[in-house]
């Protein structure tokens, strides 16, 4: 299965040569097709519970003076992603942008001026390819730490994750079962925390020993592989998912990330998305519920609040219980940090909050 | 300076009180004040004057004997021609180099009228003895301090007399003088004078060995010199300077200024001590006649009115004229509708003169002057002009700049250097107290924004700019002596900046040509650079089976098609190089269309007179000067433009892509 992948995607992007010489056979401006990848074009799919890439799409014409460098940094980074498939290796985001940096021949031009213009041409050519991530042999850092009662096998490795000690394992970026395969899970659920200070205080009380979980984080917004291997986790041993984040709407929307997939990279959801993970907080109800006292709560920003109120409107936001939720913060004009638990006691999180939590099956959907 | 004297003498009063309870009588008090002489009183505030420090010192004494020749010459009608010495003195034998050595000789000759035997010693050795300080006419030199200042300065360092060679032509001799100033009596006192050789037959030289630091940069000798040339360019300009190196500044500019003429001061000027002391000087009997012939505009109708209003009889001696019947006819002035002063007494430099100056001096892309028309303040008339010089010219650093890949983060690098000022008044360039000048608040004030220009708040506009500004008056306000900064009146400063302001808007125009041109330019290039890329991307793509020369053709192919194909070429080539626009650009009142046949008028002739005169170091820009004579028919530079960029497209293609402009 690994090799046939790999040759239809070299070809694909190989596809993109024959693209231009068609064209200039024909005498028209090369044009390359890309979904469009924003708000605009998602779909939220409420039957699957999953955001959906829409079926628009963008053209990049090469003879039009606003895309023309575009177009030429699309084919630089294609003929990057080409050299990967025929050398068979993989590589990071940042070296894909320096090897197709170049400066242009007799000027002082360069073909990239920094990563933000290769980065996001990557994920146009996913798109626009259909390719995954991982086949296209590009990864990202490994952002993310598991620990629990699994086992993996990663290139041949086992891996014991319940011990990790208190570091945990360090989750790649491509967990595909052709690079990681869950050998043994006996786990009852997936608690991923938004922040690794919060993991650490959970992996360092042994939380996931006394109530049999995995633990998971991704540093803030979770990166694929985090998100990927949860998935499978949820697919492949039914572990539901929990979601722990701050109470705030960057802390809503990395769940809703989770649940559903994001805008960004809608056409991955029904990869990595997971329609029943649970929101076990923080929720605005909580402080109240807890007694957190008000002077440890943070004055919602100008961003916060126009983020909270674009979040209203996101069709997956719509359920009584979430709006009721964001109006609720909005309301209260604060903004509580996972941290903020610590003012009652240091394990305080462990001991008290998310055992009341569960036992309560206290949380959003 | 009279009034720093009476100040001189008031705090002394107050001091010496309390002393008499101490028992000094008032006779003994009587015994001890006495008279302070001019001299004196500046021998210990030198400062009023610029010799605050070594470095001034010197400045200031170049200054002022550069100041004297000019305007000697310039009043004879003899087109100024000057050379500037300033060299090491050896202390006890050795001499050290420049930037270490203290004690210096300033010489200046010019080759003007020459000054008869009898005035020599007082000129140059006795304060405030001059020609300029009592009539209205503009000149460099105000009050006839300066030299004589420059001299006392230099005896009082080193003890040496100042030297003076003059001659009034060439059938008189040559006269040599070595004279002192008597600081108690402020009167000269010759040490030495004889006939002799002298290998000029007409002119002045002037010496003075004194005290001084040589360091170049901001506010020194060579940038004087230099600014000095901008700002004159009917002149020329020899200066060696203590490194023992001779620059030349070419004359460019072959009138002399017009003749200013002497006025009389204009009623509105006029402050109520002068009003009481004219009328006591006067020669007329009546107070009507009075009026109307020691001062500018005022008619015998207008002298009827004053009269009338302070209710004095225009029959009346004005000696008789005092108390309250003096103030009242001072305010009935002050109350009468008088026309403004007449101009004739100002004589500015003029844009034309003003653009070869500094087209001469700083390199740069585009050029502008304004002269405003006269206005009054106090009753003086001025006149504004402004100038600015933008752009870094045509470099040859470029070309070897391009040759470096840019780092990232590089692209965005932007030039964060500010304009820099360069204020003048009556010619003379000011070169201290910037921030304390009127000139310099009215740029600051300048929204240059307005014209593209970037500019921080309360900061200099930024960028590779000169601005040039000049105020020309029968009497500058300065804030000191020193004459370093030109005071804050409000009619000047709005003058000022409406000059700046016109100076801005052709600077506006011209910029916004260029941003054009060169996107005019970067499409066209776009394609160009980009399916070398893209083709080398599909090769490398198809593991190199590839024709890639085909793939590229037929690439070109297809963007000429779709960006107007080579009529674009034509209206790009017509407009001059790849810039759109030649090297430098001056764009004057007449209009931006007109810029090219401008610039011959004051340039065509120059370049070539001057340049066998002047060999290498003294023409800031021998190269643009070489490239003018191209502009002058519009198509011939165009054409030699697009050569220069030739290999790379003879490579690329026979023919050219283009931008898509013809179809936008």
């Amino acid at each position: 299965m690994k090799t046939k992948a790999k040759g239809s995607v070299a070809s694909r992007l190989i596809g993109l040569a024959d693209l231009v010489i068609e064209a200039a056979e024909r005498g028209k401006d090369p044009t390359i097709n890309i979904p469009v990848r924003a708000l605009s074009n998602v779909k939220f799919n409420e039957a699957r519970g999953i955001i959906e890439m829409g079926a628009n799409k963008q053209a990049r014409s090469f003879f039009n003076v606003g895309m023309a460098k575009k177009f030429m940094q699309t084919m630089l980074v294609g003929d990057a992603l080409a050299e990967l498939q025929r050398g068979e290796l993989t590589t990071s985001l940042r070296e894909i942008y320096y090897r197709a940096k170049h400066t242009l021949q007799d000027s002082h031009e360069n073909t990239f001026d920094n990563q933000n213009e290769s980065d996001p041409i990557i994920e146009d050519l996913e798109v626009a390819l259909a390719a995954l991530r991982e086949e296209l042999h590009v990864r990202a850092e490994n952002a993310g730490t598991i620990v629990g009662p699994l086992v993996l096998v990663d290139d041949g490795d086992r891996v014991d994750c319940a011990k990790m000690g208190k570091g945990g394992y360090s989750v790649p970026s491509i967990v595909e079962p052709d690079y990681v395969e869950i050998s043994k899970c006996t786990a009852d659920f997936v608690l991923l925390v938004e922040k690794g200070t919060q993991w650490n205080r959970l992996a360092e009380d042994k939380f996931w020993k006394k109530y049999n979980c995995v633990l998971l984080t991704g540093n803030g917004q979770p990166p694929r592989g985090v998100r990927r291997l949860a998935r499978r986790l949820h697919d492949e041993k039914k572990l539901p998912v929990y979601v722990l984040v701050d109470n705030d709407p960057w802390g809503y929307y990395i769940y809703s990330v989770v649940k559903q997939g994001s805008i960004n990279l809608a056409f991955e959801s029904q990869r990595m998305a997971i329609p029943t993970a649970k929101f076990i907080g923080l929720s605005s109800l909580d402080p109240e519920t807890y007694g957190l006292p008000r002077n440890v709560g943070i004055k919602l920003n100008e961003k916060d609040v126009s983020r909270a109120k674009e979040l209203l409107n996101y069709p997956w936001f719509q359920k009584k219980p979430w709006q009721r939720e964001i109006r609720r913060m909005l309301s209260s004009g604060l903004k509580y940090e996972l941290d903020a638990l610590a003012s009652k006691d240091f394990q305080y999180l462990t001991k008290k909050y998310l055992p009341k939590k569960l036992k309560d099956r206290d949380w959003l959907d | 300076m009279t009034k720093h004297i009476v100040k001189a003498e008031a705090q002394e009063q107050p001091k010496r009180r309390p002393a008499a309870r101490v028992g000094l009588t008032a006779a003994e008090m009587g015994a001890s004040q006495r008279e302070i002489s001019v001299s004196e009183f500046f021998t210990k505030n030198r400062h009023l004057l610029g010799f605050d420090n070594p470095r001034k010192a010197l400045l200031t004494a170049v200054k002022e004997a550069v100041d004297n020749a000019l305007d000697a010459c310039e009043e004879a009608g003899i087109l100024p021609e000057v050379l500037i010495k300033v060299e090491v003195v050896p202390v006890n034998g050795v001499k050290p180099p420049p930037a270490q050595a203290t004690r210096f000789r300033v010489t200046v000759v010019d080759y003007g009228p020459g000054i008869v035997r009898e005035q020599i010693p007082r000129i140059f050795a006795k304060l405030l003895y001059g020609s300029k300080f009592h009539r209205l006419r503009m000149s460099r030199g105000q009050q006839g301090i300066g030299i004589s200042a420059a001299g006392m300065y230099g005896q009082l360092t080193t003890g040496k007399p100042v030297e003076i060679i003059s001659r009034t032509g060439e059938k008189s001799p040559a006269h040599y003088f070595e004279v002192q100033i008597n600081t108690k009596t402020n009167e000269p006192r010759i040490l030495e004078k004889k006939q002799i050789e002298w290998e000029n037959h007409r002119g002045t030289q002037v010496s003075i060995e004194m005290e001084g630091r040589y360091q170049k940069g901001r506010a020194s000798v060579d940038e004087y010199v230099e600014l000095t040339a901008i700002a004159n360019p009917h002149v020329k300009l020899v200066y060696v300077n203590p490194d023992g190196e001779t620059k030349v500044y070419p004359r460019t500019f072959n009138e002399l200024p017009v003749h200013p003429r002497e006025i009389k001061p204009h009623p509105y000027g006029i402050e109520f001590g002068i009003l009481l002391k004219m009328l006591h000087d006067t020669k007329s009997h009546w107070l009507s006649g009075f009026l109307a012939s020691d001062f500018s505009r005022v008619s015998p109708r207008v002298a009827e009115e004053i009269c009338t209003k302070a209710n004095i009889s225009p029959k009346k001696r004005p000696r008789d004229i005092m108390g309250p019947e003096a103030e009242a006819l001072y305010k009935a002035i002050q109350s009468t509708k008088i026309m403004a002063p007449p101009t004739s007494c100002i004589s500015p430099i003029g844009e034309k003169a003003i653009l070869t100056g500094l087209y001469k001096q700083i390199k740069g892309d585009f050029y502008t002057a304004v002269t405003r028309p006269p206005a009054v303040y106090r009753g003086n008339p001025f006149i504004i002009e402004a100038g600015i010089a933008y752009g870094r010219g045509p470099q040859q650093g470029v070309e070897e700049k391009r040759k470096v890949p840019l780092a990232e983060g590089e692209a965005g690098d932007k030039e964060t250097e500010l304009a820099r000022v360069i204020r003048y008044a009556n010619r003379v360039p000011l070169l201290y107290q910037q921030s304390a000048c009127s000139t310099f608040q009215a740029a600051l004030d300048t929204s240059w924004r307005n014209y593209g220009i970037s500019q921080s708040k309360g900061a200099m506009p930024a960028g590779p700019m000169v601005i040039f500004i000049h105020m020309a008056s029968v009497w500058v306000p300065f804030t000191s002596e020193s004459k370093e900064a030109v005071a804050d009146y409000d009619e000047i400063r709005k003058e000022i900046k409406l000059a700046l302001q016109e100076c801005g808007r052709r600077l506006g125009i011209f910029l916004k040509r260029k941003e054009h041109a060169k996107s005019e330019f970067h499409r066209r290039n776009i394609f160009e650079l980009y399916i070398e890329e893209v083709v080398e991307a599909c090769k490398r793509l198809k593991d190199g089976k590839l024709a890639a020369e085909k793939l590229k053709s037929q690439l070109f192919k297809i963007a000429m098609k779709r960006t107007g194909g080579e009529k674009t070429d034509e209206i790009l080539g017509k407009k001059g190089g790849p810039e759109g626009l030649p090297d430098s650009i001056i764009v004057t009142a007449e209009g931006v269309e007109g810029d090219i046949p401008a610039l011959q008028e004051p340039l065509a002739g120059e370049p070539e007179a001057a340049a066998p005169e002047s060999p290498a170091p003294a023409a800031a820009a021998p190269a643009v000067e070489l490239e003018l004579p191209l502009a002058l028919p519009p198509a011939k530079p165009a054409q030699a433009k697009k050569a220069a960029p030739a290999p790379k497209k003879a490579k690329a293609s026979k023919k050219k892509p283009a931008p898509k402009r013809a179809k936008r």
